[in-house]
């Protein structure tokens, strides 16, 4: 455990790149080998929250067994080995997203506050009346209401990219909304309801024609997709730590150091200001204006574990492993007469939401459940996703690096379970 | 998977594929919507009073096996019956889904609704057993009222 702050200070990309196989990454998964309710864990609930790998559990523990203590003000040892893992962390964050510069990672709890944050800061400041803000119809809640908060607050008005039947979006008609009202575009980029994988290249390259800044919801792209925010030219990226292997609580908000430097602070508080009296307090520098009191620090220091754990992998490798996957459960699903598949964009992650003919996602998933499987049954927080189709809600099951085809086929195995219950 | 038989009874399947009273009244006393935004589960509950006496209950919407049978049978079980009967009933299922008490002692005043004692053992499904009846006691609740102010 000594030596661990060392390598939570190097690059991930000096660790090297493992051969890809499946059962060796279970083996990492601690949680993977429990049994559920007598039988054996099959975990299809990723897209909801990935189980952590050994190494994430014991950088947690490590941090609070040796080297825990608060950040950024200390003069002790202590609090200069966790402000030391802290701030590395940060850079490890910047390198799995390629951004350019550390101020440009901001840690949050999660792509909600992060996206919560654009709006209260960059949104306050920037829209007014009639303005209009882009979302997409298929997106999550948590980038619907903070901005529906906002246009409360402002007057400023939300415009919606239509979809297809099959769940992915027109972008034909999202180029005609683009206007002289046209503020901002905020779209999800990969729908956690659909599986649907959004061109956010091109989404980014016609906004930007028209001059309008775009935040990527990364939540459900950044364990499938590598990503690359220089790359793709993203004003803003948010993703969450739970969602990559690492821990809850933890997220992140990548922004352009432009955008960053001139938004007002988001909370007040300690760490988050230069000095401060009764008339008159200046505020930090980007990123520390935006990480208001006592930020996460283990949340951060595992989840820099989690990036160099998955990092440790080829990303190419691991998508077309959940490809793999997504193309024989469709195969085995469709094969089901009473099932129907919700979402069947081309461009797919490994998210597979389905209802049965006349029985409930809830049952659904109660019955799967006493199978040991764990799978989503509801509304996966996108009930405009629901509204579209004609559905209360869908099962869903979702892959990550660990899954397997015995998973798939257990599925299967389980979704006849409830048919037969339902006969 | 005997828990799943325990939950899934014949009984719930029946009503769950059949719903008794799925129709919607035009001239009921009381409508009252019950939802369950975590799953979506949706209905509108119709009375007719006669006096102190449920003349008639019907409901429709959608939601899942359980809230549909326990809507079904909760339709056929409060018809006739009194509002002091009708809240006997609503507290007595309420701790039966919840395990509160055993329901071999109280067989012959539960009658079909002694089928969701098996829920007790699924408590994130609690809620779809009893949103029927917490959706009806308001409509009981609300006639109360709108009686003592006449």
């Amino acid at each position: 455990m000594a030596t661990m702050w060392n390598e939570t200070a190097s690059s991930i990309a000096t660790v090297t790149t493992a051969a890809f196989d499946p059962t060796r990454v279970r083996a990492d998964f601690p949680i993977l080998a429990r049994p559920v309710r007598g039988k054996p864990l099959v975990y299809l609930d990723s897209a909801a929250s990935t189980q952590k790998p050994r190494v994430v559990i014991d950088t947690l523990a490590g941090f609070y067994g040796e080297d825990y203590s608060n950040v950024h003000r200390g003069v002790h040892f202590l609090s200069q080995r966790a402000t030391d893992q802290y701030e590395a962390a940060r850079g490890t964050v910047r390198d799995f997203l390629n951004a350019e510069r550390d101020e440009e990672i901001i840690f949050v709890r999660g792509t909600t506050e992060a996206i919560n944050l654009v709006a209260q800061t960059y949104g306050r400041a920037n829209f007014g009346p009639g303005d209009e803000i882009i979302v997409s119809a298929i997106e999550h809640h948590a980038n619907i209401v903070p901005w529906q908060m906002l246009c409360e607050q402002t007057g400023a008005v939300l415009r919606v990219i239509p979809m297809n039947e099959r769940g992915e979006l027109r972008l034909e008609e999202f180029e005609s909304m683009l206007g002289p009202r046209s503020k901002f575009v905020s779209v999800v980029h990969v729908s956690n309801a659909l599986g649907t994988v959004n061109p956010v290249e091109t989404i980014i390259e016609i906004a930007h024609r028209h001059g309008v800044p775009v935040l990527v919801d990364g939540a459900q792209s950044v364990q499938h997709l590598p990503i690359d925010v220089r790359a793709l030219d993203a004003d803003f990226f948010t993703f969450s730590g739970h969602k990559i292997y690492g821990p809850t609580g933890i997220g992140v908000l990548y922004g352009k150091k432009a955008l960053l430097d001139a938004m007002p602070p988001y909370q007040g508080g300690g760490d988050m200001i230069l000095s401060v009296s009764f008339e008159r307090t200046v505020y930090n520098e980007v990123p520390f204006r935006f990480e208001a009191g006592t930020p996460n620090i283990a949340g951060a220091i595992g989840l820099a574990a989690a990036l160099r754990y998955f990092r440790g992998f080829d990303v190419d490798a691991v998508a077309s492993h959940e490809q793999a996957l997504l193309r024989y459960a469709t195969e085995r699903l469709q094969a089901i007469d009473a099932l129907r598949i919700i979402g069947t964009a081309e461009e797919k992650a490994s998210v597979l939401s389905f209802t049965l003919c006349a029985v409930h996602p809830h049952d659904i998933g109660t019955i799967l459940d006493q199978h040991g499987i764990a799978v989503r049954a509801g509304h996966h927080c996108a009930q405009p996703v629901m509204q579209f189709f004609g559905i209360p809600a869908t099962a869903r099951a979702s892959f990550a690096m660990y899954n397997t085809t015995e998973d798939v086929d257990a599925l299967v195995h389980g979704i006849e379970g409830v048919l037969e219950v339902f006969a | 998977m005997d828990e799943i038989r325990d939950l899934y009874q014949e009984v719930i399947l029946d009503h769950n594929k059949n719903p008794r009273n799925f129709h919607r009244m035009d001239d009921a006393d009381a409508v009252l919507e019950g939802y369950n935004p975590l799953c979506g589960d949706h209905y509108t509950f119709f009375v007719k009073f006669d006096g102190d006496r449920i003349d008639a209950v019907s409901f429709d919407g959608s939601g899942c096996a359980i809230s549909k049978a326990s809507a079904s049978i909760m339709s056929a079980a409060l018809k006739g019956r009194t509002r002091a009967e009708a809240e006997r009933l609503f507290e007595l299922f309420t701790a039966i889904v919840t395990g509160k008490i055993d329901p071999v002692e109280h067989v012959a005043e539960l009658g079909k609704l002694a089928a969701f004692a098996g829920v007790a053992e699924f408590p994130v499904r609690v809620k779809c057993a009893t949103l029927p009846w917490h959706t009806l006691h308001g409509a009981l609740e609300g006639t109360e009222h709108h009686v003592s102010t006449e």
